[in-house]
């Protein structure tokens, strides 16, 4: 390569295209896994073809710029999270597919080679924590929180948009390197030494690096807005044991996110200067030490599981609560339970590995602090058992997906206990044991909690309910297809078999693969399922329209708006006396009220910082991965001037005058007045309009 | 233009603040000659410097913290108090652990790493 | 110190940090919140730098018969840079001090740019001192430990060099739209930083130069 294109490209040549090796090379295997990655390849580009087609033909880009790209208002900014999070979703579905396809196949060899499995499982492991699991909880955390402590939105919205783009572009980034091949092997952790550069030189750790370091940015920075959202802008009289909680759990991963993100900064920056300033932090040699990575690494990794699963926790308290018709059992002890949780989360990290050679009794201490977790663990599961007792349950969608949740979570959170233990963990660490536990922990969940919460906040966030018919098969197919893919782990597991294998030599495993693969099937069917969801719901809108904003009868504040709410939320902030304050508004019949004037209502004002800092992210990583320095350095410098220039902008708001707040809330008023409230038996049908009848005596507490 | 005209008790807070700066430079100051000086200058035993340097170290913090960053112990609405103690302990966690499960391994398997 | 003015002062206090008072009452809950917002981003700050120092202590046997911090540290440089930022300290604490009791802008500018010459002084010596490092063999490939000295004392730097930025920033935005709301907001939690970094400084000084010395 001559030095004029090296200096343009750094190291990016026609190898990294996903075909080449394929047509130097014509080996059965190679062209298999050739068309393989080029069909991915081919998928993302057209993919993103039809996308910019698509906006060009409906004439849509000034309106994607100025009402979404642009726009400061949380709620629009947790849809785009949302969006990220269900594209990656079906990306990294299709890839465990294909690697469940792979491994049913795979007595004696399977059709894909080791490179092209390593990639699979790292791509998997790293989307679905960092561009699945983060975003959609953010999402969600991000439409809902602002609306139920009786907020306009977030404290930094712009801020808010620089998390969206950082997202964005890590995601983009790992979508890049199915065109621009290959990924890192290392797993979704990336240990050392295998990731250093003396024995992975290629680009394909360096892509997993930056991708990863743009979400954790992203992540560090949302975690800062929630918690001083949830600190400082919470309605007058929403205390902090009347939160809803949902909002708690908000609060607690976001403490998580500030304090847990941390140490992944450090454990990847060191990482990072060991590959590119030739530093020996994690190296074999020169008194590198690769335990400190590992250490490091889990030191957020732990932290990281609950910022996973405590939004999914009071997602499912919303949703036991409302549709049981009952207040929820023990608010102030599922809150305690929620912080002995986060701070205990702190204090188990080396149980990720038990087997690194430490002393017995440093295993023991942390042994026992994990099996600790179990207690306010157990202590929830009891309360939402005691919330749906003697309720009035309707099996909804979400309700679905949360029984699911609870039965498996459970199962779980056993053998949890039971790897706990390190003589335990030494027999089955590394093996599908391992990966049949925490996926039996992130499935029923996080991914319930999110499906859940989304069939339950769908209707607020668009103004109709999601079909319910698609739903239950979804759910269903969730929950039978985790089961048959799962449970034969456990079983592979103890009988031996290494995780993160491209092939096995034991017959013995082949019926349990087998069971596995169908499994895998009938998740493919759930994402199918999931997707008609949405269309025949897009399709059927009109029908199932909830304008006015309470289709579940619900508890908390977000149910007392329209939906979709107005950009501003409120017309005025509300005033809370209680938990549960939307219900104890109608149990008083005071919802759905006229305040007795208007005023003006600031809002911040548009900003494009989100979209450069984005785009300025995407190249920075982009130069770094290929050796383009021209690029690193370019887009560096706009981001410096981008941020100082943003101090310099004074107009950042934008006002809302009285008499159009009035106009939109009086017509809101007015619709609802017009809605036929409905029975909770209705609910279901197209007789739902988002107004349900007033409580009966009692059902409130 | 011209120096805004300070009511008495502005007046009286403006010498009070300024008082206090002085007397948290003039305590960092001392607190940073010691260590320095100790180093330098005065032959003792390690662990007992070790320990002074430490001590030293965690009065200027507070120091630092109490007149620069004007973080007190009086009841206010405020969170940062709690913020800062709360960091404490997860720093103490983190690195406390960091500190044991690595020396620990090295004891057992990598003696040449022990300083 | 008289104890009501102390109290009084404290009571009033809304945020982390110097507060204006009521003299300064225009948009009191924005800057509570960006103070504050802020505040918790140095926390989160904060246990970036004590992982890297509890990795420094790791690394301290990994010197894989390199030089040693016997061999490459200079107390006399240590002192200087320790000296410069703690009065830079000072001298940003009396910044905040003209900026809430004085009208006059001049006052506050020339505190300000004496800190931000400070700043700058510290970071010539920083650098004189790494390139001292530089010529006895001491570069960060040579070893595990210089690889997690040169992690954690430099980025001290590079924090000491984006807040040099930031309060260029604050000075051309205060020439551009005065002393407005912004430019106040910004100025405390300057000054929150560069408090922070001087308290981050105090580790590295005890930990790093005085504890490898001894």
């Amino acid at each position: 390569m001559s030095d004029a294109t090296s200096l343009i490209f750094g190291r990016l040549g026609w190898d990294a295209l996903p075909f080449w090796s394929m047509l130097h090379d014509h080996s059965p295997m190679t062209v298999i896994n050739g068309v393989i990655a080029t069909g991915a390849a081919g998928m993302v580009v057209l993919g993103a073809l039809a996308a910019i087609v698509l906006v060009t033909w409906l004439g849509k880009w000034k309106y994607l710029w100025s009402e979404w790209l642009t726009s400061p208002d949380h709620k629009k900014i947790g849809i785009m999270f949302i969006v990220i999070a269900l594209v990656m979703l079906s990306r990294a579905i299709i890839e465990a597919v294909l690697m469940r396809v792979q491994q049913t196949f795979g007595l004696d060899g399977g059709f894909l080679t080791a490179e092209h499995f390593g990639e699979l499982f790292t791509t998997h492991g790293t989307i679905m924590i960092f561009f699945m699991a983060m975003p959609f909880l953010t999402g969600i955390i991000n439409y809902v929180m602002p609306l139920q402590i009786g907020a306009r939105d977030l404290s930094f919205p712009v801020m808010n948009q620089v998390s969206l783009g950082l997202t964005a572009a890590g995601a983009a980034l790992v979508m890049i390197s199915l065109v621009l091949a290959p990924f890192s092997t290392g797993g979704w952790t990336g240990y050392p030494p295998f990731t250093e550069l003396a024995y992975n030189p290629g680009a394909g750790v360096d892509y997993w690096l930056w991708a990863v370091t743009l979400s954790t940015l992203s992540s560090t920075l949302t975690g800062i807005n929630f918690a001083v959202t949830i600190f400082k802008k919470r309605a007058p009289g929403m205390k902090l044991f009347r939160m809803p909680l949902f909002t708690w759990t908000a609060l607690c991963t976001a403490i998580l996110m500030i304090f847990g993100m941390p140490p992944l900064t450090v454990a990847t920056g060191l990482l990072a200067l060991d590959r590119y300033l030739d530093f020996h932090m994690f190296t074999t040699d020169l008194g590198g030490n690769m335990m400190n990575y590992v250490n490091l690494l889990w030191a957020f990794g732990h932290p990281e599981v609950y910022i996973l699963i405590l939004p999914p926790f009071g997602i499912f308290s919303e949703i036991f609560a409302t549709f049981s018709g009952k207040r929820i059992y023990g608010y102030r002890i599922l809150v305690i339970a929620t912080m002995c949780i986060a701070v205990l989360s702190f204090t188990v990290w080396l149980h990720h590995f038990f087997t690194m050679g430490q002393s017995a009794h440093i295993n023991a201490a942390f042994g026992i602090a994990t099996m600790l977790i179990g207690i306010p663990t157990g202590v929830k599961v009891y309360d939402w058992m005691l919330t749906m007792y003697r309720g009035r349950i309707r099996l909804s969608v979400p309700m679905v997906y949360a029984i699911g949740f609870i039965m498996l979570f459970v199962l779980g959170g056993m053998t949890g206990i039971i790897l706990a233990t390190p003589s335990v963990d030494y027999q089955v660490h590394n093996s599908l044991f391992l990966i049949a536990h925490f996926h039996n922990m992130l499935i029923p969940g996080l991914l319930f909690g999110m499906l859940s919460a989304t069939n339950f906040w769908f209707p607020k966030a668009t103004g109709f309910r999601l079909e319910e018919r698609w739903g239950y098969r979804a759910a269903f197919c969730w929950i039978i297809g985790f089961m048959l893919t799962f449970f034969p782990l456990y079983v592979l597991g103890l009988m031996g078999m290494p995780r993160r294998s491209v092939a096995y030599f034991e017959p013995q495993y082949l019926p349990w693969m087998i069971t596995a693969g169908i499994g895998a099937m009938v998740i493919l069917c759930a994402l199918l399922c999931l997707l008609m969801q949405l269309w025949v719901s897009i399709r059927d809108r009109h029908a199932n329209n909830v304008f006015a904003g309470d289709p579940w009868d619900g508890r908390t504040l977000e149910w007392a708006v329209s939906a979709p709410p107005p950009e501003y939320n409120f017309p005025v902030l509300p005033e809370i006396y209680s938990i549960d304050a939307f219900m104890t508004e109608k149990d008083r019949g005071q919802g759905w009220q006229a305040p007795d004037h208007y005023v003006d209502i600031e809002m911040p004002a548009n900003s494009t910082m989100g979209v450069i800092i984005g785009i300025t992210g995407l190249a920075m990583a982009f130069g770094l991965v290929w050796y383009m320095w021209w690029l690193v350095i370019g887009a560096g410098l706009v981001t410096l001037v981008a941020v100082i220039a943003r101090g310099f902008v004074r107009s950042t708001t934008r006002t809302i005058p009285a008499h159009e707040v009035q106009r939109s809330h009086e017509h809101w008023l007015e619709q609802v007045r017009r809605t036929n409230p409905i029975d909770r038996s209705l609910e279901q049908t197209t007789a739902n309009h988002g107004r349900p009848v007033p409580p009966i005596e009692g059902a409130v507490q | 233009m011209s120096r805004r005209t300070l009511n008495e008790q502005e007046a009286r807070e403006c010498k009070t603040e300024q008082r206090n700066y002085l007397w948290g430079f003039g305590l960092a100051l001392v607190l940073t000659l010691i260590p320095f000086g100790l180093v330098a200058f005065i032959d003792i035993e390690r662990m007992t410097l070790w320990i002074t340097i430490g001590g030293c170290a965690l009065a200027q913090v507070i120091v630092h913290l109490r007149f620069f960053m004007h973080i007190t112990l009086a009841k206010n609405k405020r969170e940062d108090l709690l913020l800062i103690l709360f960091t404490v302990l997860i720093l103490v966690i983190m690195c406390g652990g960091t500190l044991w499960i690595l020396f620990d391994l090295y004891q057992r398997m990598l003696p040449g790493m022990m300083p | 110190m008289s104890s009501t003015d102390t109290h009084a002062l404290e009571g009033n206090s809304r945020h982390p940090g110097l507060n204006l008072g009521a003299a300064h009452a225009q948009e009191e809950d924005t800057r509570e919140e960006m103070v504050f917002g802020f505040w918790v981003f140095m926390m989160s700050d904060l246990i970036l730098f004590g992982l890297l120092f509890a990795t420094y202590v790791t690394m301290l046997g990994g010197t894989a018969g390199g030089p040693g911090p016997q061999a490459l540290f200079e107390l006399k440089s240590a002192f200087i840079q320790t000296m410069i930022l703690l009065v830079s300290s000072f001298t940003f604490g009396m910044a905040s001090l003209a900026l809430k009791y004085r009208e006059d802008r001049v006052r506050l500018v020339v505190w300000l740019l004496v800190t931000l010459a400070l700043g700058l002084a510290f970071l010539f010596f920083e650098l004189k001192d790494f390139h001292s490092m530089f010529d006895k063999g001491g570069v960060p490939s040579r070893s595990g430990y210089l690889s997690a000295f040169f992690s954690l004392v430099p980025l001290h730097g590079l924090h000491v060099t984006a807040a040099c930025i930031w309060l260029v920033a604050l000075l051309g935005q205060m020439a551009v739209h005065g002393l407005d709301a912004p430019v106040k907001t910004g100025i405390l939690r300057l000054a929150i930083l560069w408090h922070f970094l001087d308290i981050v400084w105090i580790g590295i000084f005890s930990l790093v130069y005085l504890g490898g010395l001894s």
